[in-house]
């Protein structure tokens, strides 16, 4: 049974002691766990670390840390080895012995297991000097790979909950959003909002109770930022949620998470669980009169639901529809009562804030838009995995710098921010600095952080296409015109990507996408245009080859290219024949082959089993 | 499948005592238990809370996470999210539907898999990927993807 915190004054005591217990300077071993790092792994090799420990007798000088995702996914599972702070990536289960007898026994550095730069070739053995952290400025992800995130105890020796402290101790709810609102912290889900207006308005509405949401719903596909906070960090999410309700007078939290993310759902859990042993959460927070719970909802894999409106009616157990926008939340939200939401990132970004001054935080950041945003490189990059910068940092930076560039030589051709509502941004505008206002003038949007690079061998048409289908398919269906305009815009981009439009066709699109813009209640519909608007405006001569000359440029579409066996390459080995699944393959052993274009599907297996590279797509 | 009542009574009395009786929570235990919503459990559900079917239903079918009919032996989720599709998922898919003789949302004749698609489960570095009863199977080529359903195909035939 932990202690309860019964005063501010009591959190430094327990700070303390912790801190005491914990200076042992023992060496130790970090293994991200991450979704990502444990996909691939990594909780193996942390169980196969720790068995072999005890087996050598070593555990008792070396400790094992199971820590939350450090944001490197490409070279995952990740091992940091402190002191020296080695990384070694891509560990594996049977590499774990070799670590142990070389680097922690002997002091040695496993080459093949050390990070090598993409670009230079070079070798970098500590995880600091590695480029893909060097360049970024890392607030919310700071504490992600140094702490457990079930074990509250961990977070406060980082100086956790002395946000809380400070608050509870010092400060008025308006100071707390005045505190805010001097910040200028915006909205992290992707609108942008001015938090501080958003929580005075709040504050100011009459009503009671008074609700807190956290929208953990991070629909928006290739996005994990809020996954890896929650799951490697629970608690600094938890903090700014409990200043938050302080601030507005709520006595009731709901964290909206989804479903495919389990391991978030189960670390934040915990999290709630530790704070109310501590009675950080619950009736009478650090024996102040203040009383705050927080239930988790788990969503319903519905993407709508990522709309404040649609998540709020699905806490209520309706369907997620959106409503309009006559009435704000902070007015009429949950049950008709005043209410706040926010997205993960902005509730672990209010502690930084509170610790930090309003003054600190804004200094970082461009003119209006403050402090740091995590971005989810994804795509045809080197490094995917999540990068925290200063607002303001250029996009070729972001892609080039920290994402290390484009694989396999290929050329760089657009860049996709903002998911399913935002656009693409060709190659000659990379040097766009990146806020909220840049990216809406590009014809794309900030988002939750999503950052998709796409190269030469990825066509924009299909890409339009690929974003219409998923948002047809996630339309609630309740406004006409994103029910019905986004399934004609898909069957007008089908044909295009059939080679069966023509330019008229190309017009009527362009104005349908404006027309279901202007005309559909929530951001889904609003939005659902900018991926095609952005697409013709910068790659028309894309849509152009597909409609007149029937060609697709970068041979995606598979009613425009076809594929054939170049005689001279081929050396009649038999591959593309035995793996072809629709016997399209015919030839000779050692004879060159030849493909019968009326039976091929164009699966592309025999272009990926060819060792000598006689298969080409025209 | 039989539904054992007393344990969907267990279900709902978890939440039953607060004034904001979550139905998507209650629906979604139930559904993780039996993978799929039961008949008989939604009308217990609609006669212990008095809320009417229909409402159930509309949740049901709104929330992708529910499904009314029985799901396969294996569950098999292709990730079909950005980051995956420009690098290869829809040709991954198609060769699992081919392999399991599936279509996405549907279950196999034989009853042995289950196909969903699912936009982004958040491993964006290993795309294309498949979940394949929880388990991920990351970096896919269609030659890895073969050798992963023969092993499936293997046991079944075992």
């Amino acid at each position: 049974m932990k202690k309860k915190i019964t005063s501010p004054w009591d959190l430094e005591i327990l700070r303390e002691s912790i801190k005491e217990n914990r200076v042992s300077g023992k060496p130790c071993v970090s293994v991200c766990c991450g979704t990502g790092c444990m996909a691939s792994g990594a909780l193996e090799v942390l169980s196969s670390f720790k068995s072999l420990l005890k087996q050598k007798g070593l555990d008792f000088q070396l400790d094992t840390k199971l820590t939350g995702c450090h944001g490197f996914c490409e070279q995952g599972p990740l091992v940091v080895i402190t002191p020296g702070d080695i990384l070694y990536c891509r560990v594996q289960e049977e590499d774990v012995e070799e670590i142990i007898e070389k680097t922690i026994i002997k002091d040695e550095i496993i080459e093949r297991l050390s990070y090598v730069e993409p670009v230079s070739g070079k070798q970098i053995i500590k995880e600091h000097d590695v480029p893909f952290y060097k360049k970024q400025y890392r607030l919310l992800m700071a504490n992600n790979g140094k702490l457990v995130p079930t074990e509250i105890e961990d977070y406060m020796a980082l100086g956790g909950y002395s946000a809380l402290k400070k608050v509870l101790e010092n400060m008025t709810p308006k100071q707390v959003i005045s505190e805010i609102k001097t910040s200028n912290l915006r909205g992290r889900g992707g609108g942008g909002f001015p938090t501080g207006v958003k929580w005075q308005s709040c504050f100011n509405a009459p009503g009671d109770p008074k609700y807190l949401i956290c929208n953990a719903d991070e629909g928006d596909p290739g996005c994990f930022q809020d996954r890896s906070i929650l799951e490697g960090n629970p608690h600094s999410v938890l903090e700014g949620m409990i200043i938050g309700a302080y601030a507005v007078g709520a006595n009731q939290g709901y964290i909206y998470v989804r479903r495919e993310y389990p391991l978030a759902i189960e670390n934040f859990g915990q999290a709630i669980e530790q704070a109310k042993e501590y009675g950080l959460l619950g009736e009478g927070i650090m024996g102040m009169d203040f009383n705050f719970n927080v239930k988790i909802n788990r969503g319903g894999g519905a993407f709508v639901c990522g709309e404040s409106s649609a998540s709020i009616a699905s806490i209520e157990g309706k369907v997620g529809e959106p409503r309009d926008k006559h009435t704000h939340a902070t007015e009429k939200g949950l049950w008709d009562k005043p209410t706040v939401l926010n997205n993960v990132k902005t509730w672990a970004t209010v502690p930084i804030i509170m610790e930090k001054g309003a003054e600190w935080f804004a200094s970082i950041g461009t003119e209006k838009s403050k402090g740091t945003m995590i971005f989810s490189l994804t795509g045809k990059v080197n490094n995917t995995g999540l990068a925290e910068v200063p607002m303001g940092m250029s996009l070729r930076e972001l892609v080039f710098d920290i994402g290390g560039g484009v694989p396999n030589g290929k050329k760089l051709k657009a860049v996709q921010t903002g998911g399913p509502s935002g656009g693409c941004i060709p190659e000659n505008l990379l040097d766009l600095p990146v806020d909220y206002e840049k990216l809406s003038e590009a014809g794309s949007m900030m988002g939750s952080g999503g950052l998709i690079v796409m190269d030469e061998d990825t066509c924009m048409v299909d890409v339009a296409k690929y974003f219409l289908s998923f948002t047809k398919d996630e339309s609630c269906g309740s406004c006409f015109s994103c029910r019905e305009g986004i399934t004609r815009m898909q069957e007008m981009i089908d044909d295009i990507t059939r080679g069966k439009s023509s330019l008229e066709q190309l017009e009527l699109l362009k104005e349908l996408a404006q027309v279901v813009k202007d005309t559909s209640m929530c951001g889904l519909g609003q939005t659902c245009g900018n991926p095609i608007l952005s697409t013709i405006r910068y790659f028309e001569e894309e849509y152009l080859a597909h409609i007149v000359e029937k060609k697709c440029p970068a041979g995606v579409c598979r009613d425009l290219i076809s594929f054939s066996i170049d005689s001279e390459l081929c050396t009649g080995c038999g591959r593309c024949l035995k793996n072809c699944p629709v016997e399209a393959i015919q030839g000779e052993k050692k004879e060159p082959h030849v493909i019968l274009e009326d039976q091929c599907t164009k699966c592309g297996i025999c272009r990926e089993v060819c060792k000598f590279d006689a298969v080409i797509k025209i | 499948m039989k539904v054992d009542l007393t344990k969907i009574d267990q279900m709902i009395d978890k939440y039953s005592s607060e004034e904001d009786v979550p139905y998507i929570s209650i629906l979604q235990d139930i559904n993780d238990e039996y993978r799929y919503l039961p008949e008989e459990a939604l009308h217990r559900v609609s006669k212990k809370l008095a809320v009417s079917m229909s409402q159930l239903y509309s949740l049901a079918t709104f929330y992708k996470c529910f499904s009314l009919v029985p799901k396969g032996k294996h569950e098999v989720q292709v990730c079909m999210g950005t980051a995956c599709h420009v690098r290869g998922a829809p040709r991954i898919l198609e060769k699992v539907c081919q392999g399991f003789k599936v279509s996405p949302g549907k279950t196999s004749e034989d009853g042995e898999f289950s196909l969903e698609t699912v936009n982004c489960v958040g491993a964006c570095a290993l795309g294309p990927l498949v979940v394949m009863d929880g388990k991920y199977h990351g970096k896919l080529t269609l030659n890895k993807i073969g050798k992963l359903m023969g092993g499936y195909h293997e046991k079944e035939d075992n």
